[in-house]
């Protein structure tokens, strides 16, 4: 194995740009910032494609056996013997696909921003923070320790929090970011006493120590988490589940993921690269990573991750058919997609032909990044010609933005599966694992497929076609800005490529559950009904929305419950304000500040009052006047008197 | 090195600023001295580093010994351990960011700054000292000053904040000197050495008695539910300089006093009250995390804040595991710099703003980017985020509670771990609304931060960033003391390993 330190750079040259922006941004780069920064990140992203052919093609494989390298560890912070936090870089098949997604994915948003956000005033704060995200997200995937992710699964967290709340004069991004920071939060704190269970049985924080001590049938370690139990579930299992609650959290899952469609407050290519392409997608990275341990020792906890996803892919979906704003639409879809990866790891098993799930969920990982990137970014061109996120605002814009126009149009070929688009393969691998393994979970994933293909052409047809409505243009800025130029066509060209093949790339040669070559293989007549499912959802929203008619009116009113409930989201959002405002505030916090106020301080003010009272009382004693004293004294003496007489004896 | 020097100097600057004739004056002279504090505190963590590489393992380094009152077994007692050394970096930290934020104060300068470089010479001798009866002497040498600064040149209803401040932790005084009294005469020597003691053997119903004592006591001055009260009302009236030694030193001493005093000589005591110690903290933790909610003046938020993340303190010394010990001690230092620097932020705010409503405020961001930015740091701090020195502390006593397998302690610690989101929540409440939204009109004209209050925010923020980027060596440091303090408490149920 050939010196890979130089992996190290990958993530600590986004970090330079978010310190050199940080802190000399506003004063001496006002202009060239974006340059700067992407210029950093394009060497990251060299380095992390020539890391990736290395460890594919050169070194990686041993043994026909992918290798975990961990070729750079640093003792960070020791709690006990053999528990540490170490700052580590692994090197393994999923790190090394993830390295490119996100550093790819990551240099085209920096391009597409050179002319997205160009004449903001806060150009670069806003390159500072990309940088941070980038640094955050790669830190993550790279991690060879369970609490080094999580340090970076928080870092990850706040950096979206920042972009969310990037047009920070706004009220409503400022909820937003609020809104997404405290709610994956919460889901943390299932995240960290999950990490407080593992190591406390596991006894270390090392990914692939933790990994091998729990997974060992004939371990101790093992065997003690097992044993344990709380609730009648083992020690291992709720461990397991928390550390999945945190990645539903950031993942988007149901029922965690109100913040997500809210997340798209923040600037669009911000949405593109952290709440589509990489950062929603750590929950799966997560469960990827201790899948040996989830698929070996403990298939309830993995059938949870299965059943949440498949719901989540499920509701998602319905909920984007009703959406009017375009980055809402893309957000559900967002959702509904993780889902599928999610259920994609939960019906997998460990090793060989099973675990095709496994494959799948990377694969679609993958490719969801590129073509949902791309999706983002058309979208954003949109925005940016139109200024409005609304679908009513929109129509016949193909002949406006003709390049926006194809690229947007393979995107939604790609997720909607149509062959030979990326997502086509990604999503028959994935029905195919769960038809192998779980038929509940294919049927949701069938009925799925077939509203994604829907509401994407709805949402295709509704931008692209029908009527034009020139009201809504703002014709003074159409001549200057067009389709927003070079640089931000180039990464919607580059993307929609990687959308048109990236389903050819053989995964399962590079990436597995065991990390063992998986053969791909290709059911032709398995396909047929998901891809008949596609087409038709396609089929029905033309029909309904190429060319303006009262269709979707009607068939509104037809479904009217349905409808409504699923435009308000299936009153999610409202469940969680009534448990916050009325539980938490109202019955929580507002008597504790209460009872803080009154009793404890009351108790506190009260011995102080008492005190002077008492004083105020007794000085009376101290008057001065001798008889007084004269008739204490006397009184006193006789009682005393009597006391030894009579009662003491 | 000497580390007398600690005490010395403070003492010197406090006499050379009675002479000066001018406010000007003072203010460099008082500029001065916290900057030698400061560099002195360098010196000493440096030489600590060079002696335990030369191989020095005693105990306690740069010992020094006067006798005083001989009869009575009471000596000047000098001596450090990194625990102590970690406490009086903090100090430092705190006094030179406390004297530049003051450089406004217009009211008996010369005054003011007597009295908080003499609080800093409480808090130093109290860090160094070995003999209990010099320690509580400095104890209250670092109380009488707080009356005062709140009294004078506090806001607000000071009068009353001053005296049930000056009150409570007086009360608390009172029982750590009886707790003492007790230890001293039960004692096979009659000692006020802590090192001595440390040997002996308490008679275990002593313990029982005075345990709680110095616990409650030293307790109060780190707000140890229910004798909290004092931290809001006293914080929300004092100066800016004021919270900041109170909230950032003070609190601190409590903290120390629990472990280094009552945990260290008492060991079967605290192991015999561990259970209430866990209860309280855990209550204090929550309760002050969702009394804080409901707050609309920064300063009772900082206030409350405060309690909540001192409970950890007091969480940390009742897990009683070395893990959690040393987590306790740093978040005692990053507690301290990072509401030190909360209170240096709310004071600059409300210099500009004259209000510490939140409700008032809006979209400062615009206006004063370095300030807002530094508010969002702190928050981001105490809300845990990592590379920021509260995560670390934190993270390192759950781990360490964790390390017991009985579902109390547990539940205790899945109740620890909750607060951090109800911390999120208040924090982003506030610093959301303070810096981000609309700017309100009366605000357009606002300046940001001056040179001094840059300088003040930078150097407890390199304070934050040095804990939270790079955590080893503080654990270095500390991690000997608290194996010291752990030897003494005999392996209770720890582990299943």
């Amino acid at each position: 194995m050939p010196n890979v330190t130089y992996i190290a750079l990958i993530p600590l040259l986004p970090l330079a740009a978010f310190l050199i922006l940080g802190i000399f941004g506003r004063k001496y780069f006002k202009n060239t910032s974006g340059i700067i920064a992407t210029a950093l990140l394009l060497i990251s992203t060299l380095l992390a494609v020539y890391t990736a052919y290395g460890y594919f093609f050169e070194y990686g494989k041993v043994d026909g056996i992918y290798q975990k390298l961990i070729p750079l560890k640093y003792t960070w912070l020791q709690f006990s013997e053999g528990v540490s936090i170490d700052m580590g870089i692994i090197i393994d098949p999923i790190s090394v696909m993830m390295l490119v997604v996100v550093t790819f994915i990551s240099l085209m948003v920096h391009i597409y921003s050179l002319g997205y956000m160009k004449g903001d005033d806060r150009f670069p704060t806003y390159y500072a923070f990309l940088g941070l995200f980038t640094f955050s997200m790669l830190g993550l995937i790279i991690s060879s320790n369970i609490f080094q992710i999580y340090i970076f699964w928080e870092l990850v967290g706040v950096s979206s929090f920042l972009l969310i709340g990037y047009y920070y004069d706004k009220p409503s991004a400022v909820a937003a970011c609020k809104k997404a920071f405290i709610v994956t939060r919460f889901a943390d704190v299932g995240f960290l006493i999950g990490i407080l269970i593992l190591s406390f049985y596991s006894n270390t924080l090392d990914f692939n120590k933790l990994i091998e001590r729990l997974t060992t049938p004939e371990s101790n370690e093992l065997k003690n988490a097992v044993a344990a139990s709380f609730l009648g579930i083992s020690a291992l299992t709720w461990g397991l589940v928390l550390v999945f609650i945190g990645g539903a959290g950031k993942s988007a899952m149901f029922p965690l993921h109100i913040w997500l469609p809210d997340a798209m407050e923040g600037p669009t290519p911000v949405s593109a690269l952290i709440h589509a392409a990489t950062m929603v997608v750590a929950g799966v990275f997560l469960v990827a990573r201790l899948f040996p341990v989830f698929s070996i020792s403990s298939p309830n906890a993995l059938s949870l991750v299965g059943y949440v996803g498949a719901i989540s892919a499920l509701i998602a979906a319905v909920i984007a058919c009703t959406q009017t704003d375009i980055k809402r639409v893309l957000a559900y879809s967002t959702m509904s997609q993780i889902g599928y990866m999610m259920f994609a790891l939960g019906v997998s098993k460990y090793g060989g032909e099973d675990g095709l799930g496994y494959t799948a969920s990377m694969f679609h990982l993958f490719t969801h990044a590129i073509f949902k990137a791309l999706l983002f970014l058309g979208a954003g061109a949109v925005i940016h010609y139109i200024h409005s996120n609304e679908m009513k605002d929109m129509g016949g814009l193909r002949k406006y933005l003709p390049i926006t126009h194809i690229t947007f149009l393979i995107a939604c070929l790609a997720i909607s599966g149509v062959p030979p688009f990326a997502g086509f393969f990604s999503k028959e691998e994935i029905l195919l694992a769960a038809y192998q393994n779980n038929k509940t979970i294919y049927w949701v994933a069938l009925i799925t497929s077939g509203l994604t293909s829907f509401y994407m052409f709805r949402l295709y047809f509704s931008i692209f076609w029908g009527r034009t409505r020139p009201s809504s243009f703002k014709r003074d800025c159409d001549e200057v800005k067009g389709e927003g130029g070079f640089v931000m066509m180039l990464p919607l060209v580059l993307l929609a490529f990687g959308a048109a093949t990236a389903g050819f790339i053989p995964f399962g040669h590079f990436i597995s559950s065991d990390r063992i070559t998986l053969e791909n293989k290709f059911h032709l007549m398995f396909s047929i009904s998901p891809v008949a499912l596609g087409l038709t959802g396609i089929i029905i929203a033309m029909w309904m929305y190429k060319k303006e008619n009262n269709k979707p009116e009607k068939f509104a009113a037809m479904s009217s419950g349905l409808y409504k409930a699923a435009y308000h989201k299936f009153y999610i959002d409202e469940i969680y304000i009534f448990i916050t405002q009325k539980i938490i505030f109202n019955l929580i916090a507002r008597p504790t500040a209460w009872f803080d106020k009154n009793i404890v301080d009351g108790m506190i003010n009260a011995t102080g009052e008492g005190t002077k009272e008492i004083s105020e009382k007794i000085k009376t004693f101290q008057s001065g006047k001798i008889q007084q004293y004269a008739i204490c004294f006397l009184v006193g003496l006789i009682s005393l008197a009597l006391l030894f007489i009579y009662v003491w004896k | 090195m000497n580390i007398t020097l600690l005490i010395l100097l403070p003492l010197l600057t406090a006499i050379v600023i009675l002479l000066m004739q001018n406010a000007t004056q003072v203010k460099w002279v008082s500029m001065m001295g916290a900057t030698l504090q400061f560099v002195l505190a360098f010196v000493l963590l440096f030489s600590f580093y060079k002696e335990r590489q030369l191989g020095n393992t005693s105990q306690m380094l740069f010992e020094l010994k006067y006798n005083w009152f001989p009869s009575w077994n009471i000596s000047f007692h000098f001596g450090v351990d990194g625990i102590s050394v970690a406490m009086i970096m903090l100090t430092a930290f705190v006094v030179i960011a406390g004297v530049l934020v003051s450089w406004n104060v217009t009211k008996m300068t010369k005054e003011f700054y007597f009295l908080l470089i003499l609080l800093s010479m409480g808090a130093y001798g109290f860090f160094i000292s070995l003999d209990l009866f010099i320690l509580f002497f400095f104890l209250e040498i670092a109380v009488i000053p707080k009356y005062l600064l709140i009294g004078i040149w506090g806001s607000g209803k000071k009068e009353y904040s001053a005296n049930k401040l000056a009150l409570m932790l007086m009360g608390g005084s009172a029982l750590v000197l009886v707790g003492l009294l007790g230890v001293y005469f039960s004692a096979s020597i009659h000692s006020f050495d802590l090192i001595t003691l440390s040997l002996l053997h308490i008679p275990i119903q002593t313990q029982l008695i005075c345990f709680p004592l110095l616990f409650v006591g030293f307790g109060v001055f780190t707000a140890l539910f229910p004798f909290h009260t004092w931290v809001p009302d006293g914080h929300s009236s004092a100066p800016t300089a004021g919270s900041m030694f109170l909230a950032g030193i003070s609190m601190k001493l409590g903290g120390y006093g629990c472990l280094r005093v009552a945990t260290y000589i008492m060991p079967e005591g605290a192991k015999e009250y561990a259970s209430i110690i866990i209860l309280l903290s855990v209550i204090a933790i929550l309760y002050g995390a969702f009394a804080t909610m409901m707050q609309k003046d920064l300063k009772y938020i900082n206030a409350y804040s405060s309690v909540s993340h001192c409970g950890f303190v007091i969480l940390g010394i009742g897990m009683l595991t070395k893990t959690s010990i040393i987590g306790s001690v740093m978040q005692m230092v990053s507690h301290g710099l990072m509401t030190a620097l909360f209170f240096a932020v709310i004071g600059m705010i409300y210099e500009r703003t004259h209000t510490r409503q939140v409700s008032e405020m809006g979209g400062l961001l615009k206006r004063m980017p370095f300030i807002s930015t530094v508010l969002f740091i702190v928050g981001l701090c105490s809300l845990g985020l990592p590379g920021l020195s509260g995560f670390i502390a934190e993270m390192t006593i759950f781990m360490g509670s964790w390390q017991h397998p009985d579902t109390f302690r547990r539940v205790a610690t899945i109740l620890a771990c909750l607060s951090i989101v109800v911390t999120a929540v208040y924090i982003l409440r506030a610093v959301t609304k303070i810096s981000m939204g609309p700017l309100k009109d009366e605000f357009k004209n606002l300046t940001d931060a001056t040179w001094n209050e840059k300088l003040a925010a930078l150097i407890l923020i390199a304070g934050i960033l040095a804990i939270g980027v790079a955590p080893f060596w503080f654990n270095d440091l500390v991690s000997p003391g608290a194996e010291i303090i752990m030897q003494k408490i005999s392996p209770i149920t720890i582990g299943i390993k």
